[in-house]
């Protein structure tokens, strides 16, 4: 090993505090069905809402109880998961969709070039929350459905960026050469234009990722997104907030870690499209 | 001027339009439509004759332009719990949401402003980093958590300030400040991002070289031309705002659109969900095209490009 090589090199503390920050919690989501000290799903009536660091004979409650005496630490861990999952496969799914048009409109110009953009100005023009929160009551809450719909929802932003991204590609030499080589337009796109217009679009997920993760949470918290008693932060904040006067610890520590997460995601995506955004590079 | 103003009135229209679309489509993913506009516990005679009298029998074509021609009459049908206009109880819960939005659009503009011109101007020192940190908090906030935290610091424990209704000035800080956090944020971004643009430019150095003060330059020249491009955005945020208050009105017991629109889900009346989704993407399209009118105004080199 050699250090920080690459992308990594001469990456500022707060870059590399954040991402640890991340990676941990990223790393408490996948460990926790092993790692949780409880079922989260555990009620003990007589221990409502006791403060961090109760302790009864069978064990002690870190992080204290919510308002059916469930463990705090094992709803928060797990809560992790639930956001990082949602987040994670949301974007995927905006990602895929977004880029494919994206890139389709750019390369086919014409009629379909006219439809994809006019439906991604209208796209936009409809607040993401407020189409998340009516699609939701519609459709009713879940887990898949959540990630159905806010992928569904998010994927405008992407096909902006991967259209103006392969229009740029498109009137390079290297491009032409490939078609004049007689490689298919299913070729040029995903073996010649996508990579060159990966890193905008790494700039996009990114933001999009932290913008998930809030968007579950607040789904969450309205009560449209995971529901109970399957832990998520948004929930647990939720339901937390009727107690927040005697028992804080029920709002404040998911809260802290939801906080946490985004700040982490915001700080890293703001570090990568310095390094990234082909505006300020300098080739 | 008007030329460009006349197209990016069309664009808005068709803007409008697809938004009337796309909300009839939703509507329509679960199924039939009848199950989502009747009480719940309904009997199967209940549900058929409401199907025939909302017309959700007819073929899906007729169906959609019926409601087009509602939607541009601005008749939204009538609330299934309420039983009155569904447009005549968005209009009794608005005045709340934009004496809310207003509250939230000063706190972002006062707070947000000069703390973008201070970064730009106290670039690369201890100033800029601190405000940058809290910029970056106030961005990755969610509402609903800085929400609490105000309740919880200024209504519970020190007891300063109401904790929810309305209807007094004191009630509308805290609300409005969990609200207008995000977009203090962005103002702050784009106003560091258009004072530090409008430094580098020849006519700042020319400034200085006839001996004018920095504070001087920035306040006579640089933040006039500065004031253009976050005019514009504050246009676009009013929209961000309305959106916003879904969560914040939830926390806050704040009675507007926004806490109409998650009632509404609770009780299942979609007559009122579907309107108050319509309002806000018409706001939110209208908004952005007056930013854009405002921008080209205010610009000449923007409405002399080509598109």
């Amino acid at each position: 090993m050699q250090g920080r090589t690459g992308l990594w090199r001469r990456a500022p503390v707060t870059v590399i505090v954040v991402a640890l920050i991340l990676a941990a919690i990223a790393v408490v989501a996948l460990l926790a069905p092993w790692i949780s000290p409880a079922d989260p799903a555990r009620q003990t009536l007589i221990a409502r809402l006791r403060p961090p660091g109760h302790t009864t004979s069978t064990m002690t409650y870190w992080l204290g109880t919510d308002e059916l005496g469930r463990d705090l630490l094992s709803r928060i861990v797990w809560g992790a998961r639930a956001s990082l999952l949602v987040a994670l496969l949301s974007v995927t799914v905006s990602l895929t969709v977004g880029t494919l048009l994206g890139m389709l409109a750019a390369w086919k110009r014409g009629w379909v070039e006219i439809a994809i953009m006019r439906f991604v100005d209208i796209m936009l023009s409809i607040p993401a929350i407020l189409l998340a929160v009516l699609t939701v009551a519609v459709l009713g809450p879940g887990f898949g459905k959540l990630i159905l719909v806010l992928g569904l929802t998010r994927w405008p932003r992407y096909t902006r960026v991967a259209y103006a991204q392969t229009l740029q590609v498109a009137s390079l030499p290297y491009i032409k050469a490939a078609e004049l080589g007689g490689a298919g337009t299913l070729r040029i796109l995903f073996r010649h234009v996508l990579p060159n217009i990966a890193g905008p679009l790494t700039v996009v997920a990114t933001a999009e990722f932290g913008l998930m993760i809030l968007f579950e949470a607040g789904l969450s918290f309205l009560g449209l997104g995971i529901q109970p008693p399957q832990p998520s932060w948004g929930s647990i904040m939720s339901a937390g907030r009727q107690y927040v006067e005697r028992a804080w610890w029920i709002t404040l520590f998911p809260g802290a870690c939801l906080f946490l997460l985004v700040l982490s995601v915001n700080v890293l995506g703001d570090w990568l499209r310095d390094r990234l955004d082909p505006r300020s590079r300098t080739r | 001027m008007l030329r460009y103003a006349f197209w990016r009135l069309v664009q808005a229209a068709v803007a409008v339009f697809g938004v009337m679309t796309i909300v009839f489509v939703i509507m329509r993913l679960a199924g039939d439509p009848t199950l989502l506009l009747v009480p719940e516990g309904a009997t199967r005679e209940h549900i058929e004759a409401l199907r025939h009298e909302l017309g959700f029998d007819r073929p899906i074509l007729v169906q959609y332009a019926a409601y087009l021609a509602d939607v541009l009459r601005l008749d939204f049908g009538n609330s299934v719990v309420q039983r009155q206009p569904a447009m005549a109880i968005l209009m009794s819960r608005l005045p709340y949401t934009l004496e809310l939005a207003l509250g939230a659009l000063a706190f972002a503009l006062l707070l947000g402003l000069p703390a973008g011109v201070a970064m730009a101007v106290w670039r690369g020192t201890a100033v800029e980093r601190l405000l940058a940190a809290v910029v970056l908090t106030g961005q990755s906030m969610p509402t609903f958590l800085s929400g609490i935290l105000l309740i919880l610091v200024f209504g519970v424990i020190l007891g300063w300030l109401p904790t929810s209704g309305s209807g007094t000035w004191s009630a509308l800080i805290l609300p409005a400040f969990a609200l207008g956090a995000l977009s203090m944020a962005t103002f702050a971004r784009m106003a560091r991002i258009a004072v530090v643009d409008e430094l580098s430019q020849d006519y700042v150095r020319a400034a200085r070289a006839r001996g004018l003060s920095q504070g001087a330059v920035v306040v006579r020249h640089v933040l006039r031309n500065a004031a253009v491009p976050v005019v514009t955005i504050a246009a676009l945020e009013i929209g961000n705002l309305l959106a916003g208050a879904v969560i914040v009105e939830t926390v806050f017991a704040w009675p507007g659109i926004g806490q109409l629109a998650i009632q509404s889900i609770q009780s299942r009346d979609f007559v009122v969900v579907q309107v108050v989704v319509l309002f806000v993407s018409a706001v939110y399209v209208g908004m952005s095209l007056l930013a854009d009118v405002a921008y080209a105004w205010l610009d000449p080199r923007i409405r002399l490009t080509p598109a």
